[in-house]
């Protein structure tokens, strides 16, 4: 059952200006004289994400809405397990996959092929789990005889053919998104579209972070909105986008 | 600790990863990683006709010494090195999948123990030249190796955290590991030292120790009781303290990068 709680979670950035960053500077401060602590050792914290506290249960299709810098890879990121927040705590009860940066992981010189497997066991798929779906994987991504190509020879479509029919074997219970993905010409968008939507469907817990209203609408029915790190408000999703889009029409428009 | 044991669940990724690596050295080269094992090799005839005839040692002594110590030691300062890169290196997939840390610093051993086997290669070739015999001695370097990864690992997960704060102590650790390659016996035979100053240079430096364990046995010999030992106690406190550095400042890592 998936479950996620955050508890006024905190997440603070040292920002280590150079002369954080070297051990040659923080030696000679000591040989200099005794001002640590004086200027709190002259760091600079930047706070990403404040004081949050929410819960999602099951059934939740949550949109993440806010500005550029609100926040909202942060969050992505502390629901993915990549940071663990500095303060408060986050409860996360079920496996999480992510469509975020799809492309990590690939080497331009293997061929598409081996990048399968790379892909795969980045993860957390068996060599047999995706053994199993190779044929269905590049069946998908048609891409033929080019699978055994190098990736450096794809054009930028079936680069992204690959990596999507990879990434979207998986069914998380916990799906995390930023943007929809849209990927190739106009008869594998339609392909695309449904196999993304069907493991949408399949996950118990999704978070969209987005800018488009109409996709938020559309797929979610909670939203969340982040303001300089902290929510700024949360709940039904038309209440929450006729809010944040109210407040700017040209958004709402577009 | 959960981090450690949770990276050797992911053990096939490690394969995958630090195959990867060696792979994309094969790439467009015919030769891939050989290419290091050769001019490992030359360096080693080179540095064996020079010092050999230097120091007036027997070539059929000195140079299996040379090959041995000097492969050996590739392994453990590229290892030492990359230690202190391997999370700065992975920066990419640690900050976009939840991948046990601990997984890179195993990507980076794997690859780097590849590279050894190629190394390896060597060492029959000098034996054969030099019409060294091999004993079956050799067979406990295998131990001896198993007990320098265990404590290269340790050091290199110290190395890797502490240079993902302060970036610029991978270059410090450059330089110490080069005066260390001096301070070592391998380039030299022990027994040239006098020996007042022998205590110093063998029995105070841990690198001997822990090359000793590996190269005595592929040279017919058994290590001394106190290269064991020290080599047993110095994986006891480093992994210790790894422990306890590593488990306090895990979590903060993927912030450093």
């Amino acid at each position: 059952m998936a479950f996620i709680e955050f508890e006024n979670a905190t997440v603070d950035f040292a920002i280590y200006n150079a002369t954080g960053r070297s051990l040659k500077k923080n030696l000679l401060r000591v040989a200099t004289g005794g001002q640590i602590g004086a200027d709190e050792r002259g760091r600079v914290v930047v706070r990403a994400l404040e004081n949050l506290t929410f819960s999602l249960n099951k059934g939740d299709r949550v949109g993440l809405l806010g500005h550029n810098g609100a926040g909202k890879s942060t969050l992505l990121r502390v629901l993915g397990g990549v940071y663990e927040p500095s303060g408060g705590r986050v409860r996360i009860d079920g496996n999480v996959g992510s469509l975020i940066d799809i492309s990590l992981g690939i080497d331009h010189e293997a061929s598409g092929r081996e990048n399968i497997y790379t892909r795969g066991a980045l993860l957390g798929m068996t060599r047999a789990r995706v053994k199993e779906h190779i044929d269905e994987i590049i069946e998908f991504s048609e891409l033929g005889d080019f699978i055994d190509m190098p990736v450096r020879t794809y054009s930028t479509g079936m680069h992204m053919r690959l990596v999507f029919a990879v990434s979207t074997i998986l069914r998380p219970e916990i799906l995390l998104m930023d943007e929809w993905l849209s990927v190739g010409d106009e008869a594998f968008r339609h392909r695309a579209e449904a196999r993304l939507s069907s493991m949408v469907e399949a996950t118990h817990i999704l978070v969209l972070a987005s800018h488009s209203r109409q996709l938020i609408e559309n797929t979610c029915n909670r939203a969340i909105w982040l303001e300089h790190g902290k929510i700024r408000m949360m709940g039904d999703v038309h209440s929450v986008t006729d809010a944040y889009f109210g407040a700017v029409p040209t958004a709402a428009a577009a | 600790m959960s981090d450690i044991a949770a990276a050797v669940r992911r053990l096939p990724l490690v394969g995958v990863l630090g195959w990867q690596d060696i792979r994309q050295r094969y790439r467009r080269s015919a030769l891939g990683p050989l290419w290091l094992t050769i001019s490992m090799g030359v360096m080693i005839g080179t540095i064996g006709i020079v010092f050999g005839t230097l120091f007036r040692s027997p070539m059929g002594e000195f140079l299996p010494w040379l090959a041995s110590g000097i492969i050996l030691w590739g392994f453990l300062s590229s290892v030492v090195n990359e230690g202190c890169t391997s999370f700065i290196a992975s920066d990419a997939i640690i900050k976009q999948l939840p991948i046990p840390l601990f997984v890179h610093v195993l990507r980076m051993m794997w690859r780097n123990t590849i590279i050894l086997g190629h190394n390896l290669v060597i060492l029959p070739i000098v034996f054969i030249a030099t019409g060294k015999a091999i004993s079956p001695v050799i067979l406990v370097s295998v131990v001896g190796f198993a007990l320098l990864v265990v404590n290269l690992l340790w050091v290199a997960v110290l190395l890797g955290a502490a240079c993902a704060r302060f970036r610029d102590l991978a270059q410090i650790v450059a330089s110490v590991l080069l005066v260390a390659f001096y301070l070592t016996p391998i380039m030299w035979l022990p027994r040239s030292l006098p020996a007042n100053v022998s205590a110093y240079l063998l029995d105070f430096n841990p690198a001997y120790h822990l090359l000793e364990i590996v190269r005595a046995p592929l040279l017919g010999q058994l290590p001394s009781a106190m290269n064991w030992g020290v080599s047993v106690g110095l994986a006891i406190v480093g992994w210790t303290l790894t422990l306890f550095v590593y488990g306090r400042y895990k979590r903060r890592i993927a912030y450093w990068l």
